[in-house]
């Protein structure tokens, strides 16, 4: 056989597929009124973060007119930025959810002014109005329903001591520790809670050697702050530990074990924000909100907890909800005896300086650094 | 016994050894290097739609969504080679070393120090000249990211330590380092809930190359190869090189400076990925943070073993890949494939790549017949 022949007739036929594939019309998806592009940074099922987000963008296929395309795993490198290019451009994307924290700057930044006819909405509350107008970044505050989820935590302990899995210390997982233990010491003043930082979003090793460890000092309640909480439940679970959960209702990965939990609730803020879109509504650019805004909900109470927790629980709630109860108020003393919010001032949610939290209030066994 | 006349022509032994030096015979070898992986290639997309046929999908639609996602449209193409763009540069921080037969697999670590010493020089010279800054940020990320993998030629040199193992638990080191210095002594108290450093200026962010959005670290990274290529293929230190992997103690009978050679080829191969750490800061994401623990190096020794330690292999390898990454968003969104179908694609091209490895030499129609 002649291999230059053989090569030169294969390259050709080569060439030829080549240029029909290329002048093949692009195939887009199928017609619909808007398609809205949803990227995760982490898996759709992992239980946490990510799933959470999946839940609110399924609750968008019932809208009519409306299609969805997902990208699951996408880093927070160029590759965010492609795969928001190839939504645009493939599928005809033109609002865009990239959910995780790290997709903002510099990368939804550089999407958002290079496509100014298309929205861009980012999970995490970074917004200033020093960024485009057709970038927006919304975010929920979730403390108060992990507040709600501690007291449930501090009326179910038996031994007094809580335990918090937490990825960094940085101000979000602070102000959630934080408010967790304030709740629970709200139930019942003298819980501790021991807390371990990971080190990053997700270790699940680590995560799992956190919750041994925890328990093996004798904590009973374990709650967590990582992107995929299911780690921490079923270890804890299975060593005989009660769990707060986090991100999502992770109560079916352990009935028995599950207390209650801190969920966001982007089923109700994601169709809201379409419906906007597209009755040419502008989304605010800035979105923030608690319970009374939807944006975050408490998980339903496990049955085994007691009715004098449920009912605690509840008020705070109730109050939560209503606008009238603020949980961040001096006197707030910090785990190093330090004052950090002085007797008389009260810190609201929006309270800017609630940002810049760098501290584990009193209650808290751990150091930020 | 007609076997036995035509046993010379079967591709073993003294006869294709004979064969070798004429040009055919070069030609044959040369064809082996694209046929074989082709093949490889073919036989795993065939497995993969296999694969995904099990799944109740067409794998017909399968290739399109693949072409189309990778290089269908001009767009995509820019999708992939910006996704190829440090992976050139990582291959070669395990392809160059693979030339005295280590096995380095730490690239993701010299790209992470090379991103931080990068970053350490522009934020040290804030009011020089844009074009100084990125030649000291390029510098420093050479120079960073290769004392990084030296230490591993040198702890294989002097101690005696396997130097996968050391540079695989390098990485870690790597990594710590950077979330130490990115979450305490060079963060920026502004970068409340993403711990980074201060950002290097928009004023020496390198552009991209003009009429596309693909960065100039793939024309670096070409480049890169290229001179590997010459460097390993064309000089008196690269042939030092090959002999010593080839064979380590006859390297030492002729008299060459093993030690050497490991220490440079070391350096060289971090310095690579140095550069693409610089890159990724310089043209991607403006400082450091943990987003550049992206498992960049990793790929790359994904894409090395792949291109068979050829330097110049790993440019259309590290293309092959980019645009199996850039596909993938598009195989998710289409046909509803979850992420992890890219990774069982990559995992049986690179089984078939190595299994084909059996066939050189073997495959009739390659052989050229004796005169």
């Amino acid at each position: 056989m002649n291999l230059d022949k053989i090569s030169r007739r294969r390259v050709l036929q080569g060439t030829a597929a080549l240029t029909l594939g290329t002048a093949l019309p692009l195939k887009r998806a199928a017609a619909a009124d808007t398609t809205v592009g949803f990227i995760y940074v982490g898996s759709r099922d992992d239980y946490g973060y990510n799933q959470a987000h999946a839940a609110g963008a399924a609750a968008l296929k019932s809208m009519p007119g409306v299609k969805i395309v997902e990208e699951e795993k996408v880093p927070e490198t160029e590759a965010v930025e492609k795969t928001m290019e190839s939504m645009i451009n493939l599928d005809g994307a033109t609002l865009l959810f990239p959910t995780s924290f790290g997709y903002y700057n510099p990368h939804m930044i550089k999407m958002a002014l290079k496509y100014p006819k298309l929205r861009f909405e980012h999970c995490g509350g970074l917004w200033t109005d020093k960024d485009p107008k057709n970038a927006g970044s919304y975010f929920g505050y979730i403390d108060e329903a992990q507040h709600v989820s501690g007291i449930v935590a501090g009326r179910m302990t038996k031994s007094g001591k809580l335990g918090f899995v937490a990825a960094k210390p940085i101000p979000q997982v602070l102000r959630n520790i934080n408010s967790f233990t304030m709740g629970a010491r709200l139930a019942n003043p003298k819980v501790t809670l021991q807390v371990i930082f990971t080190g990053d979003w997700s270790m699940p090793v680590k995560e799992a050697e956190s919750t041994n460890s925890l328990i093996d000092q004798g904590v009973d309640v374990i709650t967590c702050h990582v992107d995929g909480p299911k780690t921490v439940v079923e270890n804890a679970a299975r060593r005989g530990a009660m769990v707060c959960g986090y991100h999502v209702n992770q109560a079916v990965l352990a009935p028995q074990a599950y207390l209650s939990g801190a969920e966001w609730n982007w089923e109700v803020l994601y169709p809201r924000f379409v419906k906007m879109f597209t009755s040419g509504e502008t989304i605010p650019n800035f979105y923030r909100g608690g319970l009374k805004e939807e944006i975050v909900k408490v998980s339903p109470y496990g049955p085994m907890v007691s009715a004098e927790a449920r009912k605690h629980a509840d008020e705070v709630k109730a109050a939560l909800t209503a606008g009238t109860y603020v949980i961040f108020k001096g006197p707030l003393v910090d785990n190093k005896g330090k004052t950090v919010i002085a007797g008389g001032v009260s810190r609201g949610q929006t309270d800017p300086e609630l940002e810049k939290m760098d501290y584990l209030v009193e209650g808290v066994i751990g150091a930020t650094s | 016994m007609k076997a036995d006349v035509d046993a010379p022509l079967t591709p073993s032994g003294l006869g294709r050894l004979l064969r070798r030096p004429r040009f055919g015979g070069k030609m044959g070898g040369a064809a082996e290097f694209v046929v074989i992986p082709a093949l490889a290639l073919a036989a795993s997309l065939v497995l993969f739609g296999i694969f995904v046929a099990l799944f109740g999908k067409n794998p017909l639609d399968l290739y399109f969504y693949m072409y189309q996602g990778a290089f269908g449209t001009w767009f995509s193409w820019q999708n992939t080679l910006t996704r190829a763009a440090p992976l050139i540069l990582t291959a070669l921080c395990t392809a160059l070393p693979a030339q005295l037969g280590m096995v380095i697999i730490g690239g993701e670590g010299a790209l992470l120090i090379g991103a931080l010493c990068s970053t350490a020089a522009a934020l040290a010279l804030q009011e020089a000249p844009s074009l100084f800054v990125d030649l000291a940020m390029a510098g420093a990320g050479m120079v960073g990211g290769g004392l990084w993998i030296m230490l591993s030629g040198a702890l294989r040199q002097y101690r005696g330590v396997n130097e996968t193992i050391s540079s695989l638990l390098l990485v870690y080191i790597a990594l710590a380092i950077l979330n130490y210095l990115v979450e305490g002594p060079m963060r920026d108290p502004t970068s409340l809930n993403k711990p980074s450093t201060r950002d290097i200026g928009a004023a020496n962010m390198i552009g991209s190359i003009p009429g596309t959005d693909v960065h100039w670290g793939f024309v670096f990274g070409i480049i890169a190869a290229v001179l590997s290529y010459i460097l390993i293929y064309h000089t008196v230190f690269g042939f030092a090189a090959r002999v010593a992997g080839g064979n380590i103690r006859a390297a030492k009978v002729v008299g060459l400076s093993v030690g050497k050679l490991i220490l440079v080829i070391c350096f060289l191969a971090g310095a690579a990925a140095g550069l693409a750490g610089m890159m990724e800061v310089a043209a991607v994401q403006g400082r450091t943070n943990a987003n550049l623990a992206a498992g960049y190096g990793f790929a790359g020794i994904l894409v090395a073993f792949l291109a068979r330690q050829n330097p110049l292999a790993v440019i259309p390898v590290s293309i092959l890949l980019g645009g199996i990454g850039a596909s993938g968003g598009l195989l998710q969104r289409r046909l509803g494939l979850p992420d992890a179908s890219v990774l069982v694609l990559q995992g049986v091209i690179f089984v078939m790549v190595l299994a084909s490895d059996s066939l050189y030499g073997r495959l009739p129609f390659l052989q050229r017949k004796a005169p």
